[in-house]
């Protein structure tokens, strides 16, 4: 049975729409501090949809986001059709970019992204099929305590 | 320090903030112009050095729920990025000073870092 608390909530994004960067962080951020997401939770999460979202403008055709809030988490998943990654290990490690100038003029492309990702989820996942798209699933556990 | 405070220290220009805003008590601050790095290394209630003078900025300020945002180097922000930080509540200060005598100005009157420095293999970074 689900409680309360739970919901789902899915933001389409289109690709190479550099202006619109952090909008859906932001507006998901709003909707989770009305549902009463302890602050320092809600700051991760933001930082982790801020980062797909900006990998999903650079490197994808479409994208979409979706977010679904338990009891004791909260998943946030990303799927894209685009270009894909050829080397997951490679493209983890920080530094390694495959940026263009387009991403460099946000502040972005410095080879942070995936790595920002990891460090800021509970649990993170990746798949990826070159020429096909990019899966990527956070967990971020509502540890009341901690935040 | 109060920001009032800091734009007088900073000769600055205040482009986005309001009178309440203008009393925020600021302790801690970082500075770069890289935008991934802020958003893993900025700490909640930090007032954010930069260059940087796209949107992307102050909706990082807002997802980390930074006190504000000094431009340095006297860069003045987008349009754009004015817009998004009134809708957002994100003071927005410009100063001609470089980031290094901004960052100085800052650190002579007890404002510290909101981070000391970057430790190696943390896994997880309370923000």
């Amino acid at each position: 049975m689900k409680s309360e608390s739970e919901f789902v909530g899915n933001v389409s994004i289109v690709g190479h729409g550099f202006e619109y960067a952090g909008r859906v962080s932001n507006e998901i951020k709003k909707i989770l501090l009305e549902q009463g997401i302890p602050e320092g939770i809600v700051r991760r999460v933001a930082v982790v949809i801020f980062e797909v979202e900006v990998n999903i403008i650079s490197y994808a055709e479409t994208g979409f986001i979706r977010y679904q809030v338990l009891p004791d988490s909260i998943i946030i998943e990303a799927k894209d059709k685009g270009q894909g990654i050829a080397d997951i290990e490679l493209a983890q490690q920080e530094g390694y970019s495959t940026a263009d100038d387009k991403i460099r003029e946000m502040g972005f492309g410095a080879g942070m992204g995936l790595a920002n990702i990891k460090k800021f989820s509970d649990v993170f996942e990746i798949n990826s099929e070159v020429g096909k798209g990019t899966y990527v699933k956070s967990i971020i556990n509502i540890d009341k305590k901690r935040s | 320090m109060k920001l009032a405070e800091i734009i007088d220290m900073l000769d600055a220009e205040l482009i986005v903030g309001t009178p309440d805003q203008l009393q925020i008590d600021i302790k801690t601050a970082f500075g770069a112009d890289l935008m991934s790095d802020v958003l893993c290394d900025a700490r909640s209630g930090c007032l954010l050095i930069t260059g940087l003078t796209t949107p992307q900025g102050v909706r990082i300020a807002y997802a980390l729920d930074i006190a504000g945002i000094v431009f340095c180097r006297g860069k003045r922000p987008q349009p754009q990025s004015i817009e998004i930080a009134r809708e957002l509540g994100i003071p927005l200060l410009r100063t001609q000073y470089i980031m290094f005598e901004t960052c100085g100005r800052l650190f002579g009157e007890g404002i510290i870092g909101c981070i000391r420095e970057i430790c190696a293999g943390d896994s997880f970074r309370e923000i």
